[in-house]
């Protein structure tokens, strides 16, 4: 085999190509993610507004209609041009380096899914700006409240919405189309199944939901817009529709989509904990199968979004059984995450405090979701506060902390400069404080009665609000250090090494940042299985020379 | 899954005393928080209650266990296993332990299937207590009225949801209210109505919850069993004044209701409570409004408008 060479006099890419139609997946990658959090700011921005108004009983701050239209926002935003974009910023950075697969399967259409982003981000932005302002029907938009138009205007802030949400819709599949093509296709030689990274495995999981889920969102949502706009009557049951036929529609998708997240932050904390805690991950093969048992459970748990809408007893008893199934391959991998940290030699580096915690908020969640899967108890709590804790639990408390681990862990690579520790720990702890204080308060809230989406509430509710309220300004500022972080070491943060961490992986036996092509033609054999920490194996054919090689580059790069 | 390389034994007296220590503390601890979670919840003023708060209190005790089991591991491991300073080397690589991961497959499985149990069986009382469905399909529970023959429902409320707004119609008696007065212990059949969008019943104190769906009349039937003052809060967004759609239910002995009823019979009719049109009429004076809302309907023309101000107590 012959090594990959390292020109000395490579041209330095460009900034701008970040801001051009690039069909480099690394550009992409980025793209998605620095995008994500421009769009993060705004959604963050909003939630500060809602706790703001929520500090109080009486709806004070802000007009109801503002109120509506901001939590609707909040929602949306968050989790179409936030968590999805980031998300897939990973898929994009991770999949072909992990894989040692040059790019994507159809570069152009990763790179047209990545575009539709800031068009529909910025048709949602500037339903801010029309007449009558934004959707306010919240995120699921349940008709009729979201046909009823009090404007009567062909373009309203509802009608952007569900644009926005088709296109949203649209993006994705073109992405989940290219993610699972690269994985089946383009691995390296020797990368059989069992040998593939989990992260890859769990990116597989959530793009087979997005493509099995997501026509049932698109087509309900156009449907929807139908309504709005054609006057059809799907689901308006002035002229024979049905509203509970929405619901289905909206929830076939969008609990799956729950899974879509957590899925590929399940993979981050697989990768992750190996790493930090010096061990192999503990059960490899039955971690990445579970992923999938997940998939096929999930895609038949719909029904538990809307138990109180009047379903038949039989449906309820078959939704809340399949809910609780759930439970047992996720605690499959969280009980093997334990195992790999149990006797390892733990490094309490900023990617594994975001990992520890993230585990933590986790459990915490899994809990109050099988109380909130049990039919008596969902009754009782649903469209309350208790569903707002939980589900803050699972994308705040554990996948956006899954998210902030990761960006630690693989800023190295894909940069190629070190962020800072210490400004990483700070952001931990503010995030972690932050996060509990915010939406622990809900889970009391919720059991009380108060419900969700309210812009003013009875004086019993006040001491657990100012609390919540309290947590999500120390979260508004824990974002503080993180920009900080993320902007200086961009700037001018220590040169990375190809492997900081003293990982193991394909992407690691890249030089920090990778060439455009990755591996190019020289793609190693992987010849083990990943997370081979201790077990002296190497992952690929000749690794002593090509990482020689790469320390090679690097001290050529030092003293030049 | 292959199983660990030979190792000195791990698990001595000691260490087994201890994680038996661990486990009867962590049990007690459970049995404690299931006892702490009845305080969580609001009064039990229905049949329903009681039922829901057991299946509540099973699951936070379980729910703690799991957490607890799970936390003290990760404390275990951060206070233990934590690398030297400037130990750059590997742990022991144990890749599994395929006893192990059946053994955690199967404790979950059975846990949850304990709950479901449970749950099934509370879903099935509360079937029988009062039906809340609207496709009843071969349901022989509906077809009695969900009681056995001398339970069946003595009173019958009609409820219009509106935005925003409640009114509740007593047609045997031809009385209308916008505050909710129930006869304690006495099995109620609501008639759920919606005249515009989804709503939801949602009283805490009865722990009870049901969508009212436009274009559907729902039965819903539920029995309180304690005397007080209570807030039914819609529970599924309707728009600008979701939040301002609550009233009073009023839980009264048979006495009381029975003059309730007759008193109201003979009072006239006048504009019940929404707050809603209240705030809409004090809204156009405003020169920055906010953004567009449909008008509220007109406040319900009742016997009774009731209150929204008097101390409630869930």
């Amino acid at each position: 085999m012959t090594l990959a060479t390292f020109p000395d006099s490579e041209p330095k890419p460009s900034w701008s190509r970040y801001f051009s139609f690039n069909t480099d997946a690394k550009v992409i990658g980025i793209q998605y993610i620095v995008l994500a959090f421009f769009f993060f700011l705004i959604g963050g921005l909003l939630a500060m507004i809602i706790r703001g108004e929520l500090i109080t009983p009486q709806s004070d701050l802000v007009d109801r209609t503002v109120y509506n239209g901001i939590y609707t926002m909040h929602g949306t935003i968050m989790l179409f041009l936030f968590i999805f974009p980031v998300l897939n910023g990973f898929n994009n950075l991770l999949i072909p380096t992990m894989i040692g697969a040059p790019d994507m399967a159809f570069p152009r259409l990763n790179a047209v899914a990545f575009w539709l982003v800031p068009i529909f981000g910025s048709l949602l932005i500037a339903s801010f700006f029309v007449p009558g302002g934004p959707a306010y029907s919240g995120w699921w938009s349940y008709p009729p409240v979201s046909i009823q138009n009090p404007l009567g205007h062909l373009v309203s802030g509802q009608g952007m919405w569900l644009t926005a949400v088709a296109l949203s819709g649209v993006s994705s599949i073109m992405g989940a189309v290219n993610f699972v093509t690269t994985i089946i296709r383009m691995r390296a030689p020797g990368m059989t199944w069992f040998r593939m990274p989990v992260f890859c495995w769990t990116a597989l999981a959530a793009q087979s939901l997005q493509l099995i889920g997501l026509p049932a969102l698109t087509g309900g949502a156009i449907m929807l817009l139908f309504d709005l706009l054609a006057g059809t009557t799907f689901y308006d049951p002035v002229g024979g529709g049905d509203p509970v036929l929405y619901q289905h529609f909206f929830w076939f998708y969008s609990h799956p989509a729950v899974y879509v997240i957590i899925l590929p932050v399940f993979g981050i904390f697989s990768e992750l904990f190996p790493v930090y805690a010096r061990k192999p991950l503990f059960g490899y093969v039955y971690v990445s199968l579970a992923s999938f048992i997940i998939v096929g459970l999930g895609l038949i748990v719909w029904v538990h979004h809307f138990f109180t809408s009047g379903v038949p007893q039989w449906m309820r008893n078959l939704f809340m059984v399949n809910t609780m199934l759930i439970s047992v391959p996720t605690g499959v991998k969280v009980f093997a995450w334990l195992g790999t940290l149990w006797r390892g030699k733990i490094r309490l580096t900023t990617p594994m405090l975001f990992c520890l915690g993230g585990l933590f908020n986790f459990v915490f969640a899994g809990i109050t979701g099988v109380m909130l899967a049990t039919v008596p108890v969902d009754i009782h709590v649903s469209n309350t506060y208790f569903v707002v804790g939980h589900f803050h639990y699972v994308i705040y408390g554990a996948a956006v902390m899954g998210i902030f681990a990761a960006i630690y862990h693989w800023f190295p690579k894909f940069i190629g400069r070190m962020p800072y520790e210490g400004l990483g720990k700070l952001h931990f702890l503010l995030t972690f404080v932050g996060a509990n204080l915010n939406f622990l308060p809900m889970h009391p809230l919720g059991l009380m009665g108060m419900p969700r989406r309210v812009s003013s509430y009875d004086p019993e509710f006040a001491f657990w609000n100012v609390l919540a309220s309290l947590g999500a300004f120390l979260l508004g500022v824990s974002i503080i250090p993180f920009l900080l972080n993320m902007i200086s070491a961009w700037v001018r943060g220590p040169k990375a090494t190809h492997n900081p961490w003293n990982a193991i992986g394909l992407e690691w036996l890249l030089p920090s940042p990778p060439a455009e092509d990755n591996f190019g033609e020289h793609v190693p054999v992987v010849i083990s299985r990943p997370y081979g920490y201790g077990l002296g194996k190497p992952l690929v054919e000749h690794q002593a020379e090509l990482e020689q090689a790469l320390r090679a580059a690097e001290l050529q790069e030092v003293s030049r | 899954m292959t199983s660990a390389s030979p190792q000195k034994p791990r698990f001595t007296p000691v260490s087994m005393l201890g994680l038996a220590v661990l486990v009867l503390l962590l049990i007690a601890l459970s049995w404690w928080m299931g006892q702490q979670a009845y305080h969580w919840l609001p009064v039990q003023a229905s049949t329903a209650a009681p039922l829901v708060d057991g299946l509540f209190s099973f699951e936070t005790a379980i729910g703690t266990f799991v957490f607890g089991g799970v936390v003290s591991v990760m404390a275990w491991v951060l206070l233990m296993h934590r690398a030297e300073k400037y130990d750059e080397t590997d742990a022991e690589p144990i890749e599994g332990n395929t006893k192990l991961e059946v053994i955690w497959t199967a404790i979950p499985f059975v846990l949850v299937m304990a709950i479901a149990v449970y749950a099934i069986r509370v879903n099935t009382s509360l079937g029988v207590l009062g039906p809340m469905e609207h496709i009843h399909q071969d349901n022989p529970v509906e077809e009695v009225g969900g009681y056995p023959g001398d339970r069946l429902p003595t009173e019958n409320v009609e409820v219009i949801a509106r935005q925003w707004s409640w009114e509740f119609r007593y047609p045997d008696q031809g009385v209308s209210s916008t505050e909710l007065h129930l006869q304690v212990d006495q099995p109620v059949r609501f008639r759920l109505v919606s005249e515009d969008v989804l709503h939801g019943f949602f009283v805490p104190a009865f722990r009870l919850k049901q969508d009212v769906v436009p274009g559907r009349a729902i039965n819903f039937n539920l029995t309180p069993t304690r005397e007080g003052r209570y807030r039914l809060r819609d529970s599924q967004f309707s728009g600008t004044w979701f939040a301002a759609n609550q009233v009073d239910v009023v839980v009264e002995s048979g006495e009381t209701h029975a003059a309730w009823l007759k008193q109201a019979a003979a009072l006239p009719l006048q504009s019940g409570i929404s707050d809603a049109v209240e705030e809409y009429s004090k809204r156009a004076q405003k020169t920055n409004p906010g953004w567009a809302t449909v008008p509220p309907a007109p406040p319900p023309q009742v016997n009774v408008p009731g209150s929204n101000n008097l101390p409630h107590d869930a």
